[in-house]
């Protein structure tokens, strides 16, 4: 049952083969047995409980909110959630109660869905592959599949063998993705700056997407980038996915960056014929470094397309190199500004320092960051100062400006949808991961996903095969501003085409005793 | 259901698909080279290389590196904190590479549209106690702060890792 898709398990929920404290206990029970991948830093058990059960009756008066209504979900610990801590996996925030729902988070209530918990991140979402919180990195669930366990642990493993040799999930949205991926949850949100849902779900094997820049309301996320980010939706499958989008895109007076156009929720058809679709495939996304099997893996799409009729044409985005520099710059100078706010005065981690203001404030903010953030904003402030702000921080906005035109001009020469890979290779043992420092691999892992928040077009990773080491694939898709709906739907026709293999999970019954958090909220 | 290797979809990628255009292999070189004609478009190599020549390292100044500790609040902790800083700033030195001449400066993917203002009513607060409640020090329904108005002691006087440099 867990393994089905959101809207199986909805139609099981309303012809009642299964009820939502059932559902519910199963994820919960299934989350205890899976602590060792440390996808979750608060399991909200009692509230998760009280939800199912108000959700019951109302199955039982007939009267379900929507598909949504009893379905577990699991949210990035970025987003605030009303007596949830929310810690960001940061210093600064641990013990933080947030006193109020972020829209989205309020939007899944509202619909009846299920809270499980809140899931792990790297440190304000800074970072691409989960391992840079305080509550120590997530492990990718494919790590313990039977298919990454026969092509890549020797025969003869022990257990320390099968300790070394987990791999990451790729971040920041890694605990989302590692719940939805180990069926822990129907669908997730994550938060997209950089990729930070896409690349994820692609060494998870699940379907992420980041939706157009202003389409789902921000209110209630902790930013990073106001200028980039985006709640990011994870799900098993591009069905889910358009029925969690269908719920949370539309205008909020709370967030004035959501645009005001009226959001219809949409069902996706069921495409046939792409005869009429142009794909695009950007050359400059063959980026140094990008594994062979990934290149095969895209042409294998490409020619899938074309195959069956559509127009596969080869396409150039010249300034995608450089769209990972201007977001470094532009990054941390937003970044320096949004982290001003954690002060300790309000709420969050506050130093005993008390000779002054100013050296209260530094105390906190030293013991309060980690060292990805406390660099980033570092950077930012330099590339902020007076004498830099013209040569640095202008010139990344002019940069921004140039890649945006790169994909007017490709979207206006008649391409429906660009087809690029999602991430340069499948996902790395954490061993070897930790040996670059946070922003050289950020500036590795974003660089596909990247140009897609600078433009803020919508953007899909769907997986679509396993590498030879048995971990997942994924390819992406860049959709036009606000034609989720076309985006949707040709990533719909190309996961019916693909047929990814399902996880095989092996989950033993004891923990693994590694570094793994996790706690149990019981407030009202 | 059984696990779908790379090579499975591949076998069933070729069998499934409706017209296919017919491979032009020319016979009398078929059994010589045979090289698979890219039916499709995707680059066989990268389209670009990391930058060879990295811009040069620029140091900066202590005076700088005290300033940025002064406004971001944030210390550089060790050697390589500012390390960390010379090789973000020697990273963000590519953008010099792109001419922007003639080009405006993007401030947010919006920017033809209006952004939404509601009617300046006020619709909610009253919730000081919740607000309140993650403040460590309150006296009352303030917060407390220890003085204000004193500076950062200067760099000499400071305890940080810039004194030494």
């Amino acid at each position: 049952m867990l393994r089905a898709s959101l809207r199986e398990v909805s139609a099981a929920l309303k012809e009642g083969r299964v009820t939502p404290t059932e559902l519910c206990q199963k994820c919960l029970s299934l989350i205890k047995s899976t602590k060792f991948l440390n996808a979750y830093i608060t399991v909200a058990e009692e509230t998760a409980l009280k939800q199912a059960e108000e959700s019951e009756k109302r199955y039982g008066r007939g009267q379900p909110l929507g598909v949504l209504d009893g379905i577990p979900v699991a949210v990035k610990d970025n987003f605030n959630a009303a007596g949830i801590e929310t810690t960001c996996a940061s210093k600064m925030l641990k013990g933080y109660i947030s006193p109020y729902n972020a829209t989205v988070v309020q939007k899944l209530l509202d619909q009846g869905a299920v809270l499980l918990g809140k899931t792990n991140l790297d440190e304000f979402a800074m970072g691409s592959g989960s391992t840079d919180g305080i509550f120590g990195p997530v492990r990718n669930p494919w790590s313990y599949s039977r298919q990454y366990k026969e092509k890549s642990v020797p025969k003869s493993h022990s257990q320390e063998d099968e300790e070394s040799n987990w791999v990451i999930t790729g971040g920041s949205s890694g605990g989302s993705a590692a719940a939805v991926s180990s069926f822990t949850c129907f669908a997730a949100l994550g938060s997209d700056t950089g990729g930070s849902t896409r690349n994820p779900a692609a060494h998870c094997g699940v379907v992420g997407l980041k939706p157009t820049y202003g389409l789902i309301s921000r209110h209630g996320l902790i930013p990073l980038v106001n200028s980039m980010d985006v709640p990011g939706i994870l799900t098993r499958c591009v069905d889910d996915a358009a029925v969690v989008l269908g719920t949370l895109a539309g205008h909020d007076p709370k967030d004035s960056t959501t645009i005001q156009d009226n959001f219809k929720p949409f069902d996706l058809p069921n495409l046939t014929d792409v005869s009429k679709l142009s794909i695009g495939i950007p050359k400059e996304y063959h980026a140094p470094g990008l594994s062979s099997e990934i290149l095969s893996l895209w042409s294998k799409a490409a020619d899938l397309f074309k195959n069956a009729g559509a127009k596969v044409i080869e396409v150039s985005l010249p300034h995608t190199r450089y769209s990972i520099v201007c977001y470094h710059v532009l990054c941390t100078a937003e970044v320096a500004s949004n982290m001003a706010r954690f002060d300790g005065l309000e709420y969050g981690h506050r130093s005993d320092m008390n000779k002054s203001t100013e050296s209260m404030y530094a105390a906190t903010r030293r013991e309060g960051f980690n060292d990805v953030v406390r660099g980033r904003i570092l950077s930012g402030n330099y590339f902020l100062l007076k004498q830099n702000y013209e040569n640095y921080f202008i010139k990344a906005q002019k940069v921004r400006r140039l890649i945006a035109n790169d994909f007017v001009k490709v979207f206006g020469s008649g391409v429906d949808i660009l087809l690029t890979p999602t991430t340069l290779s499948d996902a790395v043992p954490y061993m070897e991961f930790i040996k670059e420092d946070n922003r050289t691999r950020s500036a590795q892992d974003d660089i596909l996903t990247q140009a897609a928040n600078m433009a803020g077009l919508p953007a899909i990773n769907v997986p679509t095969g396993l590498s030879e080491r048995g971990l997942p694939v994924g390819l992406q898709f860049i959709g036009q501003s606000f034609q989720e709906k076309q985006l949707l739907t040709v990533a719909k026709w190309f996961e019916k085409q693909v047929k990814f293999p399902m996880i095989q999970l092996e989950v033993k019954r004891h923990d693994h005793g590694a570094f793994q958090h996790q706690k149990s909220a019981s407030f009202s | 259901m059984r696990a779908l290797t790379l090579g499975r979809w591949l076998r069933g990628a070729r069998g499934r698909g409706g017209a296919r255009a017919p491979r032009r292999v020319p016979p009398a070189r078929a059994a010589l080279t045979a090289p698979a004609p890219r039916p499709a478009p995707v680059p066989p190599r990268p389209a670009w290389q990391r930058g060879q020549q990295r811009p040069p390292q620029r140091k900066v100044t202590v005076e700088v590196l005290d300033r940025l500790e002064h406004l971001a609040l944030v210390d550089f902790r060790d050697a390589e904190g500012v390390e960390r800083l010379q090789k973000a700033i020697q990273f963000a030195d590519q953008l010099h590479e792109v001419n922007t001449d003639g080009v405006e400066p993007m401030d947010s993917v919006l920017e033809d549209r209006c952004l939404y203002l509601r009617e300046d009513d006020v619709t909610e607060g009253n919730c000081t106690n919740e607000l309140l409640k993650n403040a460590r020090e309150k006296v009352e329904e303030y917060f407390v702060a220890p003085p204000g108005n004193i500076p950062l002691p200067k760099l000499e006087e400071r305890e940080t890792f810039l004194q030494g440099s």
